[in-house]
């Protein structure tokens, strides 16, 4: 008997969660303890210690396949720690810790892009004069609970962890995006939109979560699979919780109708913040995905494979159509984002087949689009970025450095070859194929066209055009956003040049426990 | 009681919040409109508690409430910050970001 309910936890699975949410704890004693002119390399330094700790742990957990709460021998589902959780949380580790450098950027604005006291009215005479101070450390905290939501996130085996995972990454976010220094009410108004629509969507994935519990009986994602088969409870219950599930998973991921939020929240939000948002979230979102569609649903794939197939293609052709009307740097780089959502979400329907792919693709993306947000954060008018794209024009004659890097990156994410883009795209269309989605590839070709388009432009504006008079300066950056770039870069290059090494690990590493 | 009633009524619920989340203008509202909806999918996991015959949906009624709680704090205090800066709470006055 006492056998039987003896719980026994698996601390080494859970340590790189544990690592960035004590972290984040300490983080926040940091604050209150430390003068304010240390803090800012002593909260840098606990971020990137404790996400490069994150990441030896999920190293060291590598081969393990398994739950980490078990009762009495048989595993439960709260938090599954195997193949793609592992590759998935390490990616978001090492992706983070690229983002909390680009957050630690002070030398190109000065103080850095946030704002010191966020409860001072935006535009009043106080904030002017707060502008000159440094801006608030708390950022790093926040962006550590939100981490640990992500990880989370992409390790969760039943739909309430999830949900709380879910809210754990988003809470934090929704702050995020409100603590710019500059243009205060725009960032202000991305937060309240972010936030708003965010809520909606939990809502839904609450009111789809209680659906399928009372078609299944649990919320355990491998019950509901089982589910999937023998219910006898009514069909129209796995439909409306499958229909409300896949919305706020989807909002998450930015795909096509519920999208509306992403233009205007990357626009608004600090840059670095979006970066973070376009890299990390996107690795959580489609992680989370990617486990609900291969663990939870796939036994009843034939229901939802219409629906997600009909999204999949608006969100590759819309991204990429209204990718090519943008004027503004940072509103084309997310309706970029957009159409890769609808790429990776080829993945997702294409379920085991093309998991490592889809991974892969996560991991590709992620480092180019943290690079470019960095690149977009160097380019300056004054103490303002420059994201209007007719203020590019010849910055290839004026700083052919920059100019050098952001082609590389835009070749990337256009996806030609020699660059992480093309190899990404290459290796999941290949993967899509095998598992019969001829009609999905080829309208993901068509949308690649498509989206090269806006991104060349760039290229023949930064090279072709002249400089005008007043173009603006980019600021040299300090070692923080100089590494961003350079690693950004640099994982773009190796990823498409010798890409095996990551193709092998992700290959190893694509199978969910219970599928 | 037959607990369809129950379910009936939370579907009535989510859909008057889901109605009120798109056409009300008031942040504030909206955000009400947004936990009468999580209250909805609160009492569908208890009803299906009930007819389950499992606590699950008891215990994952607290959960929700718990997060809905943090969330409150987030949001009042960016629709605050807003209202602050603009002494309006509207949703269409939030319109800087229109490209």
């Amino acid at each position: 008997m006492s056998e039987s309910t003896e719980l026994t936890i698996d601390w080494a699975g859970l340590a790189p969660m544990v690592i960035v949410f004590v972290a984040a704890f300490a983080g926040l004693l940091v604050e209150a303890a430390v003068p304010k002119a240390r803090r800012l390399p002593v909260q840098v330094a606990l971020a990137v210690a404790a996400l490069a700790g994150a990441f030896v742990a999920v190293v060291l957990n590598a081969d393990k396949s398994g739950a980490v709460f078990n009762l009495g021998g048989t595993g439960l589902g709260s938090v599954i720690v195997d193949g793609p959780g592992l590759f998935l949380q390490g990616t978001i580790a090492i992706l983070s810790i690229i983002a909390v450098l680009l957050l630690a950027e002070r030398r190109t604005v000065r103080g850095g892009d946030f704002v010191a006291e966020a409860a001072v009215v935006a535009d009043s005479a106080a904030d002017v004069e707060q502008r000159r101070e440094d801006g608030a450390t708390e950022i790093f905290p926040l962006t550590l609970f939100a981490v640990t939501g992500m990880m989370m996130f992409v390790t969760a085996g039943d739909l309430l962890t999830m949900f709380v995972a879910l809210e754990m990454l988003s809470l934090p976010l929704y702050l995020l995006c409100g603590l710019a220094k500059r243009r205060r009410l725009i960032s202000q108004e991305a937060a309240l939109k972010y936030f708003l629509l965010g809520a909606f969507a939990s809502a839904f994935y609450v009111y789809g979560m209680a659906m399928l519990y009372g078609f299944a009986g649990t919320v355990d994602l491998a019950g509901i699979n089982q589910a999937g088969v023998s219910s006898g409870q009514p069909r129209m219950l796995l439909y409306i919780g499958v229909a409300m599930i896949a919305v706020a998973l989807l909002f998450k991921a930015a795909a096509v109708p519920f999208h509306m939020w992403t233009p205007d929240v990357y626009t608004g939000a600090p840059t670095p913040v979006t970066a973070l948002m376009a890299a990390c979230v996107k690795v959580a979102a489609f992680g989370g995905l990617l486990r609900v569609f291969n663990t939870g649903l796939s036994s009843s794939a034939w229901d939802w494979h219409l629906i997600l197939t009909v999204i999949a293609v608006a969100t590759m052709i819309g991204g990429a159509i209204f990718a090519v009307t943008q004027r503004n740097i940072k509103r084309l780089l997310a309706y970029s984002s957009i159409a890769n959502a609808g790429y990776l979400l080829i993945g997702v329907i294409a379920l085991g087949e093309a998991v490592g792919q889809t991974m892969f693709y996560l991991a590709a993306y992620g480092f180019t689009v943290i690079a470019a947000f960095a690149v977009v954060s160097l380019v300056r008018d004054g103490d303002e970025e420059a994201t209007h794209l007719a203020r590019w024009a010849g910055l290839g004659k004026n700083s052919p450095g920059t100019a050098v890097v952001f082609t590389i990156l835009m070749l990337a994410l256009a996806g030609l070859p020699f660059t992480s883009g093309f190899t990404a795209k290459f290796s999941l269309f290949s993967a899509a194929l095998q598992a019969d989605e001829l009609g999905l590839v080829i309208v993901g070709v068509v949308s690649s066209a498509i989206l090269a388009f806006p991104y060349l432009r760039v290229v023949v504006l930064l090279w072709l055009n002249e400089p005008a008079p007043d173009a603006p300066t980019v600021n040299l950056p300090s070692p923080m956003a100089g590494t961003v770039v350079a690693a950004g870069v640099a994982a773009t290059l190796i990823l498409g040049i010798a890409p095996g090494f990551l193709l092998d690990i992700v290959d190893q590493a694509s199978t969910f426990l219970n599928t | 009681m037959n607990p369809e009633y129950y379910l009936i009524l939370a579907a009535a619920l989510f859909c008057i919040g889901a109605v009120g989340v798109l056409v009300r203008r008031n942040s504030i509202v909206v955000f009400m409109c947004v936990e009468l909806m999580l209250n909805a999918g609160n009492l569908t996991l208890v009803t299906f508690a009930r007819t389950t015959g499992t606590v699950d949906g008891q215990v994952m009624a607290f959960f929700v409430m718990a997060v809905a709680a943090a969330e409150v704090v987030v949001g009042l205090a960016i629709i605050m910050s807003i209202y602050r800066s603009r002494r309006s709470a509207s949703v269409d006055d939030a319109n800087l970001l229109k490209a």
